[in-house]
Formats: structure tokens, C-alpha cells, sequence
């Protein structure tokens, strides 16, 4: 990748954890941990992948974006902020009353969200119902869906990915966002999804495993969703939870609680370092 | 005897009927031939897509294909439309207010010989707590019909309530008229009021003969939408009948029932005598069988309109 592109892509980025960090230190609760792990796949989507419009959110012929991991909602909106959805200010209302940044994202509040979700397992089904739709429409858009590793204990979760194979819906790429932590710790010890690479293809997927915080592979593995034929994808992004501030990073106390002010001015510190 | 069709028939029939005139999609988990999606299945194939046994999974698929602009209706039997699939239903079709219509067949015990796990009483009461949703459960397949192109022209979150078992066609009188919201009045009375939903109305027409027979004038009304409920043909009927019966094919907890009381209790109070299944599972049977074992007659809907009218003050 262009040395601009990379600098512009780590620019948005770090915006987008700045945003994410001011926003759950706003609103004094939330999910940081998991919405860091996100911030780079979410940057590139945003900022290059996706045909999407801040000033017409709804075109119709726009590619769709559904955050399964609804809870991650801090990142979603950062980055719809960063892009120019809404005001970045706005994400300092995040959860409170009045706000359009509902704890988990609200179709019908947020300009740019087009799914409701959060109630796990949830989200990626809609993907795949928006990707049929695009099917039996004839239209070209493309759906993309992030997907938590702990929320791929949902059964849900291969309801929808044997649809999306079924149906061979090759428009929908589905980013497994695998930071190794859940709530009640590592996702291996608290039930073990894995193999993902192994489960999804016997699924019927098309199936990349990357760094996920590493654009070079990020681009790459979008670009090769694009060409595959006939099936779905799935990106598994190994990424780490906490990305960007230090004292975060693998720490799974970070899945749901904010950053108090000293906490905030420290990982602020470093991001704008 | 009138003829009797089932109303999940008249809901495959109707769903071919407008195909032409509406653009949407039909998804089934499995369950074609008995929801009788199968009819558009065979006239639009590519209109139709099966989801399998997976019905959380197609609630959410029916809201994604929503979102894009296209109505979607999505079936099964009433028992993992409403049961399995309420999470669903509830997070991805009603909280963002998706046009979705759900297609429930098989409501109530007239499932018949499958039994208790398949005899979903409860999927009024759950679908009643969802905020925007509508409830329609129609009388006969005239109603039926109405229905499911009512549904069509409301945008948003809306439960279609099908039977399995035939029931008698009750509506087919040339100036019949299907406004959705408004209860319809069947038969007029001075001394109790029968307010009945689905294949109850029919029972309760019966019931009203059995009460003239004893000198009581049964004043009959059918409550085909259930939410938004007519709040102004209740009010009526108390002003006018004083006492009030609820006849439903479904848990008397939660269901028309409970709806019925809620609006009476609110605004003017007076007995309200309910018949339903008395919070209780059903159980294998014929339906003739099932409906006498759990008191859905018009003989007890008759009895329950004489402890009505003891009850006024």
C-alpha cells in the first residue's frame, strides 16, 4: 500500500480509538476493549472498502454494514463520526438520555447505521438477509459484518453463516474479530469456539486469516472476499483486545468498563502521542 | 352448516393472490406444506426461500431483507414464530420497527394430535408486549385473506395468527369489510356481551342462540385485531350490556382476555368473564375432543355469560 493511503488509514484509526476512548470516558460506561480490537478493520472499511455516502447515509445502491458485536458500538460510531455521519462531538453523548448513540447501535437514531443489533448473534443474520436482498434485486452492494470470537458461541451465529452459504451469497464478507477475550475471560477457557478457519469452511465460507491490525492484510483479504464466486467470506482477524492503549491491551477487565478521567488522559496521551 | 376452511389456507391463497400486486418475499422454515406458503412456493419460486430449521436465524434474515424496502413475510407455526423466535422478533424486527410480517399458523390447541409442545397458547401475550407490533387473528378465510393484504398495507412489525383446523366461513356476506383496528359487531344484545377472537367467533354466534333459547340477549362481537384493540367497541358494549365475556383459543393469561380487561378496567369497569385455556398446556388429541377437554364450547361460552351477568352490581 501507498505510504499516503497507510498514513491517512492509521490517521483515521487513531481517530477512531480517540473517539472511542473520549466517548465511553463520557458516558462512564460501555465497551472500550472490544471496540479497540476493531478500530483498524473499522478504518478501512470506512475509508476505503465500503461505497457509502455521509451526505445521502441511506443511497440505495450503498454497501451495507451490520456490527453484529453491537456492543462495540463506540467504535461504529467513531468511525461514522471520523467520516463525516455526524459531528464528532456528538460522540461525547454516547448512552445518555436524549443521545442518538443508543449503547448498542439504533438503526432509526444514528445516520449511518444500517442495522439495529447487539443482541448477539443477531446482526449477521441480517447481514445475510441484506445480502439476499441485494441478490434477488440484482443489485451489485456489498454487506460486511463483524462478528465477535465470544459471540460465535451463539448458534445463531452458523444458523446464519449455513444460510448465507446455502443461498451462496459471495456479496457478504463476514470479519471474525478474534481478540482471544470474553466477559468471563479467555474465549478458549470459557467455551471454545475453535477452530474457526476449520468450522467455517465445513460451513461453506471462503475462509482468510490476517493480522487485523495490519493494513497491508486487511486490504488484501477485502480485496480477495471480491473475487471469490459463489460463496460467502469470512476474514478472521486476529487482533488484540485493548488495541492502541497500553494498559488495555489483552486486559479483559477492558471488555465493559470505561476509563475514569486519569485513565482517559493517559490512553489520550498516547493516541494523539 | 357453512363450509369450513382453514385459515392457514386461506393465507397461502392469499399470499399467491397478491402477489402480482405487492412486491415481497415469502421465507418458511421448513414448514411449507403445512403453513401453506407452499402455494406461492410453487407460482413464485424465486420469490420464496427456505430457511430451514432455523427460525431465530430467519426472524433476523426476514429484518435485514426489510431494510432494504422490501415487506417480508416469514413463517412458521405459532410455537417458534412467536416462541423460539421472540428474541428475534423482539430485537430485530420490532425494536427498529422492520416490515416484517410474521405468518403463524398453527396457533392454539387445534394443532390437534401433535400436542402440548406444538399448541402455542402464549403467542398473543408475547406479541402483545412488543412495542409497534399488530396482532391480527382472523375469524374464517375471508377474514384471513383480508388480513394478510392489510398487513401489507401497514408498514411495520405485524402477527398474522392462522389455525391449523378447518372452521366455518363466517364472512362471506357481499358487503363485508375488513378495516384493521375496529372490532365488528356480529349480533346484537341488551344483557352480556361476547367479544371473541379467531375461531372462537363462530362458537360464540352459537353460544348467543344458546342464551336466547334461555330468554338472555347475547350482543356478539369479534375482535379480529387484537393490537391495537377497539377501545371504543368496548366501551360501548359496557355502556350498553353491562357485563362481558372474552372468548379466545389461547391462555387466558395475556390474550384477548387479559386485553379486553385492561381496556374495561381502565376506563369503565364491569365484569369481564374469561374463556381460554385456564393457564394450562394442551395435550394430544382430536380437535373436537381437545376443544370439550378444555371447555372452548359454545355451551361454556354461554355458561361464562350467565356468571357475567350474576356478577353486575
Amino acid at each position: 500500500m501507498e505510504q499516503s493511503k497507510l498514513l491517512a488509514l492509521q490517521d483515521a484509526a487513531r481517530k477512531i480509538r480517540i473517539g472511542i476512548i473520549e466517548g465511553t470516558h463520557a458516558a462512564k460506561s460501555g465497551h472500550p476493549g472490544g471496540s479497540l480490537s476493531i478500530a483498524d478493520v473499522m478504518a478501512y472499511l470506512y475509508f476505503e472498502e465500503m461505497n457509502v455516502d455521509p451526505a445521502d447515509p441511506k443511497k440505495e445502491d450503498r454497501d451495507r454494514f451490520v456490527l453484529s458485536k453491537g456492543h462495540c458500538a463506540p467504535a461504529l460510531y467513531a468511525t461514522l463520526a471520523t467520516r463525516g455521519f455526524f459531528p464528532t462531538e456528538e460522540l461525547l453523548t454516547l448512552r445518555k438520555i436524549g443521545s442518538r448513540l443508543q449503547g448498542h447501535p439504533d438503526m432509526t437514531l444514528t445516520p449511518g447505521v444500517d442495522m439495529s443489533a447487539g443482541s448477539l448473534g443477531l446482526g449477521i443474520s441480517s447481514a445475510a438477509g441484506m445480502a439476499l436482498a441485494a441478490k434477488i434485486d440484482h443489485k451489485d452492494y456489498r454487506v460486511y459484518t463483524v462478528v465477535g470470537d465470544g459471540e460465535s458461541e451463539e448458534g445463531q451465529v452458523w444458523e446464519a453463516c449455513m444460510f448465507a452459504a446455502h443461498y451462496k451469497l459471495d456479496n457478504l464478507c463476514v470479519v471474525i474479530d478474534w481478540n482471544g477475550l470474553q466477559i468471563d475471560g479467555p474465549v478458549t477457557e470459557v467455551m471454545n469456539p475453535t477452530p474457526h478457519d476449520k468450522k467455517l469452511e465445513a460451513f461453506g465460507f471462503h475462509v482468510i486469516s490476517i493480522d487485523g491490525h495490519d493494513f497491508d492484510a486487511i486490504e488484501a483479504a477485502f480485496a480477495e472476499a471480491k473475487t471469490v464466486k459463489g460463496k460467502p467470506t469470512a476474514i478472521i482477524a486476529k487482533t488484540v483486545k485493548g488495541k492502541g492503549v497500553s494498559f488495555m491491551e489483552n486486559k479483559v477487565n477492558w471488555h465493559g468498563s470505561a476509563p475514569n478521567d486519569e485513565q482517559c488522559a493517559e490512553a489520550l496521551a498516547e493516541l494523539k502521542a | 352448516m357453512a363450509e369450513k376452511i382453514a385459515t392457514r389456507e386461506s393465507y397461502g391463497t392469499a399470499l399467491v393472490e397478491l402477489a402480482e400486486k405487492y412486491d415481497f418475499v415469502v421465507l418458511d422454515a421448513d414448514l411449507a406444506e403445512a403453513t401453506k406458503t407452499v402455494k406461492f412456493k410453487k407460482a413464485y419460486p424465486d420469490r420464496f426461500f427456505d430457511c430451514g430449521i432455523a427460525e431465530g436465524n430467519m426472524m433476523s434474515v426476514a429484518a435485514g431483507i426489510a431494510t432494504t424496502g422490501k415487506p417480508v413475510f416469514a413463517s412458521s407455526f405459532a410455537m417458534f414464530a412467536a416462541g423460539r423466535a421472540f428474541e428475534q422478533v423482539r430485537n430485530s424486527i420490532g425494536y427498529p420497527h422492520l416490515n416484517v410480517k410474521i405468518g403463524a399458523t398453527h396457533a392454539g390447541i387445534t394443532v390437534g394430535e401433535d400436542g402440548a409442545t406444538h399448541q402455542c397458547n402464549e403467542d398473543i401475550a408475547l406479541m402483545r408486549t412488543i412495542p409497534g407490533m399488530t396482532i391480527v387473528n382472523p375469524s374464517d378465510a375471508v377474514e384471513a385473506k383480508a388480513a394478510v393484504e392489510a398487513a401489507l398495507n401497514t408498514n411495520g412489525p405485524f402477527y398474522l395468527r392462522f389455525g391449523r383446523f378447518a372452521v366455518p366461513v363466517i364472512n362471506d356476506t357481499p358487503d363485508y369489510k375488513f378495516e384493521l383496528g375496529k372490532g365488528v359487531q356480529l349480533a346484537d344484545g341488551t344483557d352480556v356481551t361476547i367479544v371473541a377472537t379467531g375461531l372462537m367467533v363462530s362458537m360464540a354466534l352459537e353460544a348467543r342462540e344458546l342464551l336466547a333459547a334461555e330468554g338472555i340477549s347475547a350482543r356478539v362481537i369479534n375482535i379480529h385485531t387484537i393490537k391495537p384493540i377497539d377501545r371504543e367497541i368496548l366501551a360501548k358494549a359496557v355502556a350498553d350490556t353491562g357485563a362481558l365475556v372474552t372468548a379466545e383459543e389461547h391462555n387466558v393469561i395475556g390474550g384477548l382476555g387479559a386485553a379486553v380487561t385492561e381496556v374495561v378496567c381502565e376506563t369503565a369497569p364491569a365484569p369481564v368473564v374469561r374463556v381460554g385455556m385456564n393457564d394450562t398446556y394442551g395435550h394430544s388429541g382430536t380437535v373436537p375432543a381437545l376443544l370439550e377437554q378444555y371447555g372452548l364450547t359454545p355451551a361454556k361460552i354461554a355458561e361464562a355469560a350467565k356468571k357475567a351477568i350474576l356478577l353486575k352490581k
